[in-house]
């Protein structure tokens, strides 16, 4: 199972890197978001992995699943997605203001550049 | 007075949630209540102060839960002294904004306190996971504020600020996750113990996290190679928040100076100290090419930004000399430059504003309104970042200087000297084309009100009191430097049960 997860989570954030240096706005959010999915694999797994075993500590149960990486990870789960919705609305609105999807669109800059 | 610990995240945490309530309501009230709220913030800060300085580590445990399982605020003389300065600056900021700036958007004042919380929580925890949570309640809030007033170039400075730091979050809690999981468990004192007494087969994977960590705190403290979202985010960003944006830097030095003293410092056996050989490189080199980025920038606000990175190099250098009179030194460097360039980024608005078509590129055209007083700021701010005597900047640097070891002396020496010979040519240049290549000021232009002098005043005006008050404020940011230095006391003072530190 760890190598399966292992494997999983790396390629996730590999995709996730590769996307996010790509040019445009929208390949920059879904990298974005899948690193964070990738983070959230690897912050679960911080713990070590354990299959049924309890989280809350109860007489006559002596094998136990770490409960500290679920809370934090419930932590990083919510601020990735409230990150993730942002990051949408901010990307929709330098197309708009921009007028493209190009993170280094260079318009802007000319258009200053230009009243010198 | 336990409980006074808590009090500077949630004190601008209610007032942010106040200004929720009606988000487009009268600006008077806002206003009221922002600098009420920033004012009693001081004040509380201030309280801190003085009940650090008794040399006692005190802590506050949420919910009870004691340490290492529950999460801790603590308190010692550097994290006062950190909340201390942000209250000032955000006083000044926000008396500035007062003017005129918080209408250009919506809510500025709710999202300003909201950003003034997680700075302050930033400084005051004890738990690393609770250092990731305030890291992202000022950043969502820094992020929004970036963007305040709109329009193209904050658009795209916004988008590669908010891209760079999710990215920085992902990193941080990776970095978190092999800490976690190779220590067990996430209080900062806890886990200085854990390093001391970990396994040798876990080293390296400790220590590949403990890396990662420094690159997530040299992206928000703007070490050399990731420092290149500074000068535009902060130069597009509006002037108060540019100004409150002074500390956000620092509080990625605080996070490294904390970090890499406690929890690897001279206690963690193998991997003591083992950053700090390589920061003393990068904090060079950023205070070389901020020397070099100041002398080519063409617009005051840019310049300014570039004169934080030399600042930041400073400052790192004197992290990375890891030795109590370098940390003293720049303790008191920072307060003064925390607060003279928020001043500046204040003062360039300002400019930028009476000079009409010409803002504030440096380049010859309307003179401003008001050139005695302006000129004035100006004079004052520029001799001060240089570290001009008789201003504090110059006490700031010849306390690091003189604390440099005779094997750093050649390079810390040179470096810092001609990265200050480079802001002085620079802003002797620019104030000489703004000042005096002028055309005559509009009469009837705008002039600086109340609330701008008032916040101009509070920052520039801070450098003096500095230099006045240098022996007070000498003898407690020494005192914060040995108790910085002193991990035992401090595990001890958050780890023995005997301490009864968490009021209930």
């Amino acid at each position: 199972m760890e190598a399966l997860f292992a494997t999983v989570t790396g390629f996730l954030a590999a995709s996730g890197l590769y996307l996010a240096l790509r040019g445009r706005t929208f390949p920059v959010v879904v990298g974005l978001t899948l690193l964070s999915y990738a983070v959230n694999l690897f912050l679960f797994s911080t713990g070590g992995l354990t299959t049924n075993g309890a989280a809350v500590i109860r007489d006559g149960v002596d094998y136990y699943a770490d409960p500290l990486p679920q809370a934090l990870v419930l932590t990083a789960i919510v601020i990735g997605f409230a990150m993730t919705a942002f990051s949408v609305i901010l990307a929709m609105r330098v197309r708009g203001d921009l007028g493209s999807d190009q993170v280094n669109d260079q318009r802007g800059e000319e258009s200053k550049e230009d009243k010198s | 007075m336990h409980h006074l610990i808590i009090l500077p995240i949630l004190l601008p945490l209610l007032s942010g949630l106040l200004m929720l309530v009606k988000r487009d309501s009268a600006v008077l009230p806002r206003r009221a209540i922002a600098l009420v709220s920033t004012a009693l913030l001081l004040a509380v800060s201030a309280m801190l102060v003085v009940q650090s300085d008794s040399g006692d580590i005190t802590y506050y445990a949420l919910g009870d839960w004691q340490p290492p399982f529950g999460i801790v605020l603590v308190l010692d003389r550097l994290s006062a002294l950190m909340v201390c300065l942000t209250s000032f600056l955000a006083l000044g900021s926000v008396a500035y904004a007062c003017a005129g700036d918080d209408r250009k958007g919506s809510n500025f004042h709710g999202l300003f306190q909201l950003q003034l919380m997680g700075i302050n929580g930033a400084f005051l925890t004890g738990d690393i996971f609770n250092l990731f949570v305030f890291f992202e309640v000022l950043l969502i809030a820094s992020y929004s504020l970036l963007m305040h007033g709109g329009g193209k170039e904050r658009t795209q400075a916004g988008f590669h600020y908010v891209a760079l730091n999710l990215a920085g979050s992902a990193m941080f809690l990776i970095a978190l996750g092999v800490l976690y999981g190779t220590t067990g468990t996430l209080n900062m004192a806890d886990m200085s113990q854990k390093v001391a007494a970990l396994d040798p087969d876990r080293l390296g994977l400790l220590k590949a996290g403990a890396f990662l960590l420094l690159v997530v705190f040299g992206l928000k403290a703007a070490i050399l190679p990731l420092y290149f979202w500074l000068p535009r985010a902060y130069s597009s960003a509006p002037a108060p928040v540019a100004a409150l944006f002074a500390i956000m830097t620092k509080v990625g030095i605080y996070a490294i100076l904390r970090v890499y003293t406690l929890i690897f410092g001279d206690s963690a056996g193998e991997l003591a100290n083992f950053v700090q050989p390589w920061l003393w490189w990068f904090a060079l080199a950023t205070l070389a090419l901020g020397g070099l980025g100041v002398l080519s920038a063409r617009d005051l606000r840019n310049q300014v930004a570039y004169l934080l990175l030399i600042s930041v190099g400073t400052l790192l250098v004197g992290v990375s000399m890891n030795r109590e009179a370098p940390i003293a030194a720049l303790l008191y460097y920072m307060i003064h430059t925390t607060l003279v360039s928020g001043g500046l980024f204040l003062l360039s608005d300002a400019i930028g504003e009476q000079r009409g078509k010409a803002g504030a590129r440096i380049v010859p055209g309307r003179g401003v309104t008001q050139p005695a007083l302006l000129g004035l700021f100006y004079f004052v701010g520029a001799a001060t970042i240089i570290g001009l005597p008789p201003f504090s900047g110059a006490i700031g640097k010849a306390l690091l200087l003189d604390s440099a070891l005779p094997s750093e002396q050649p390079w810390l020496w040179s470096l810092l000297l001609l990265s200050s010979l480079a802001g002085l040519v620079a802003m002797a240049r620019s104030g000489s084309t703004v000042f005096w290549k002028a055309g005559r000021g509009d009469n009837d232009g705008p002039r600086l009100k109340t609330a701008m002098l008032a916040g101009l005043i509070l920052l520039l005006g801070a450098s003096p009191i500095l230099s006045i008050l240098a022996g007070p404020i000498t003898r407690f940011t020494d005192a914060s430097a040995t108790q910085l230095l002193d991990q035992s006391a401090y595990s001890e003072a958050i780890l023995s049960p005997n301490v009864t530190g968490g009021d209930s």
